[in-house]
C-alpha cells in the first residue's frame, strides 16, 4: 500500500532530498498523475509520508513554486500550476543546467569561447550528419 | 496560568548550567518552535542525555531557565509533564510485569490515550502485551516504551536514542512512527542520536553538542547547504588552510581535498587564483560535516 502523496526518497541518492522531491513532483505532473488546477499533498503530508522533514519539502515546494510549476494559495494549500506550457518550460529549465554545466566544464578545459562554439558546431554538423536532429524527427517546437 | 508567549516554543532553555565536576554542561541556549523536529548530535559523553533529564525535571541545572510546552521548570513540572513523552534507556519498567499492565498504568493516568492507535503500534512493533518487560530484548524494550509515549499523543516527543540498538527493520518502523506525529502542526519532536542519518533525514533543526556545549544549531537545509568537500589538485600553499571558508584540509602529493563551511562560488575562484585546479565540489552528509567540525574545533 502506498500512502496519498508518499514519494520515495533516498539519503544514498547523490541529488539531496529537496532536490528529488523537486524532481520526484515535476516527474509526477509531466506523467499527468497530477493534473494542472490539482491540489497537491500539503507540505506536513507529503513530509509525513515520505518520512523526510517539513523544513526539506518547505525548500522543495518553494523552489517548485519558484520555478512555475506549483503554486501555492495561503491557507488553501499548494495546486498544480495551470500554465499549460509546463513540459515546455522543464525542457528550457533543463537546456539552461546543461549548458551552465557545459560551460563549467569548458572553464575546467581553459577553452576559448571559439574553441567552445567550434565544438558545438562540430557536434551539431556530426549529429546531422547521423540524421538525429529535432528538425529531421519532425518534432514540434513551435 | 504560567504559559506566557512561549506557547508557541515547544522547549525553550537559556543559560543552562550543569556542573557534575568532570563534566560541565554549559551555556546553552536552545528553542524549539511547536511543530518542529530538532535532532541533537553528539558523541557520547556530550551532554544530551543530562539535556533530557533537565527537560524531564530529573536534574536540576545549576543556573539557568527551563521552559517545557510553556512552563517553568520546576515550578510547573505537573503540568509540563503531563504534555510530553520521554523515552530513554534510563526509564524505568517493571520487569515482573508484561506491557499491557504498563499500558494500562499509562492509560489510566493520561486521558489522551488512544487504545486504537496503541493496538496499531504492537502489530507494527512486533510486540506482545502479555510478556513480562523482564523477558524483551533491549529492542524490545526501547519499541515498548516508544509506544507508551506515542499512545498518549503529547505534545512534545523527548526522545533519547530513539533508535540505537535496533535492527533496521526496528528502526525503520521507529523512524515511520515518529514522521507520523509531523502530520501534526501542533506537536514537537526532540530526539538525540548517535546515528546522523535518522536525524538528517527527519529533523527541522540540527544541534551539535560537543563537550557540554552546543557548537552548532541550525536549520538543517541551511547546515547541509553551508559545507562542501572540494577536491583540487596543484602545488600547496599554506595560504589555503588559512583562507576563512577551509574547516579541514588533507593531501596527498598534488591531490588536495578541502572541507568548507560557509561555502561560495567566490572561494572556487580564490582557490583557482591560488593555483588549484577544481576537480570536483560536492555536498556532504550530517556525519561527514559533524566530524570535520568537531575536528576543527567546533567553530562554525
Amino acid at each position: 500500500m502506498s500512502e496519498a502523496g508518499e514519494l520515495y526518497l533516498s539519503i544514498n541518492d547523490s541529488t539531496p532530498m529537496y532536490g528529488q522531491i523537486v524532481e520526484q513532483v515535476t516527474a509526477k505532473i509531466l506523467a499527468g498523475d497530477w493534473l494542472p488546477g490539482q491540489a497537491i499533498p500539503s507540505i506536513r503530508q507529503l513530509a509525513s509520508a515520505s518520512r523526510v522533514s517539513v523544513i526539506t519539502v518547505k525548500r522543495a515546494y518553494l523552489e517548485l513554486e519558484r520555478a512555475g510549476i506549483i503554486v501555492t494559495r495561503p491557507g488553501k494549500g499548494s495546486f498544480v500550476a495551470e500554465s499549460l506550457d509546463l513540459p515546455r518550460q522543464l525542457a528550457l529549465k533543463d537546456f539552461q543546467a546543461a549548458l551552465r554545466a557545459m560551460l563549467e566544464a569548458a572553464e575546467r578545459l581553459r577553452m576559448s569561447p571559439a574553441s567552445i562554439l567550434n565544438e558545438i558546431e562540430k557536434e551539431m554538423l556530426s549529429r546531422k550528419a547521423a540524421g538525429v536532429t529535432a528538425h529531421d524527427r519532425g518534432q514540434n517546437d513551435d | 496560568m504560567t504559559g506566557d508567549k512561549t506557547m508557541t516554543n515547544a522547549i525553550a532553555l537559556s543559560g543552562l548550567r550543569k556542573d557534575y565536576g568532570s563534566f560541565v554542561l554549559q551555556d546553552i541556549d536552545l528553542e524549539l518552535p511547536a511543530g518542529q523536529v530538532m535532532g541533537l548530535v553528539g558523541v557520547n559523553g556530550a551532554g544530551k542525555s543530562t539535556i533530557f533529564r533537565i527537560l524531564m525535571g530529573l536534574v536540576q541545572p545549576d543556573a539557568g531557565q527551563v521552559q517545557v510546552c510553556g512552563y517553568r521548570l520546576p515550578q510547573f513540572q505537573v503540568e509540563a509533564k503531563r504534555q510530553t513523552g520521554y523515552a530513554s534507556e534510563d526509564m524505568r519498567l517493571y520487569k515482573g510485569k508484561w506491557l499491557r499492565w504498563h499500558m494500562d498504568l499509562v492509560r489510566a493516568a493520561f486521558p489522551g490515550w488512544d487504545e486504537p492507535y496503541a493496538m496499531q503500534l504492537l502489530k507494527r512493533f512486533d510486540l506482545k502485551q502479555d510478556q513480562p518487560l523482564g523477558r524483551f530484548s533491549h529492542g524490545q524494550r526501547v519499541k515498548a516504551l516508544l509506544l507508551l509515549s506515542l499512545a498518549r499523543h503529547p505534545r512534545l516527543l523527548l526522545l533519547d536514542e530513539p533508535t540505537t540498538g535496533l535492527d533496521p527493520v526496528a528502526r525503520g518502523e521507529v523512524l515511520q512512527a515518529i514522521a507520523e506525529v509531523l502530520r501534526d502542526e501542533e506537536r514537537s519532536v526532540l530526539f538525540s542520536s548517535h546515528n546522523t542519518r535518522d536525524v538528517e533525514q527527519l529533523s527541522d533543526t540540527i544541534a551539535f553538542l560537543h563537550q557540554g556545549r552546543l557548537v552548532a544549531m541550525k536549520d538543517k537545509e541551511t547546515f547541509l547547504d553551508s559545507w562542501r568537500r572540494i577536491l583540487c589538485h596543484g602545488e600547496w600553499r599554506d595560504s589555503i588552510a588559512d583562507l576563512p571558508e577551509i574547516a579541514s584540509v588533507r593531501r596527498n602529493g598534488s591531490v588536495i581535498e578541502l572541507r568548507a563551511r560557509e561555502f561560495h562560488e567566490g572561494l572556487l575562484a580564490r582557490l583557482n587564483q591560488l593555483g588549484m585546479r577544481i576537480s570536483s565540489v560536492d555536498r556532504m552528509d550530517l556525519e561527514e560535516i559533524f566530524v570535520t567540525s568537531i575536528a576543527a574545533g567546533g567553530r562554525q
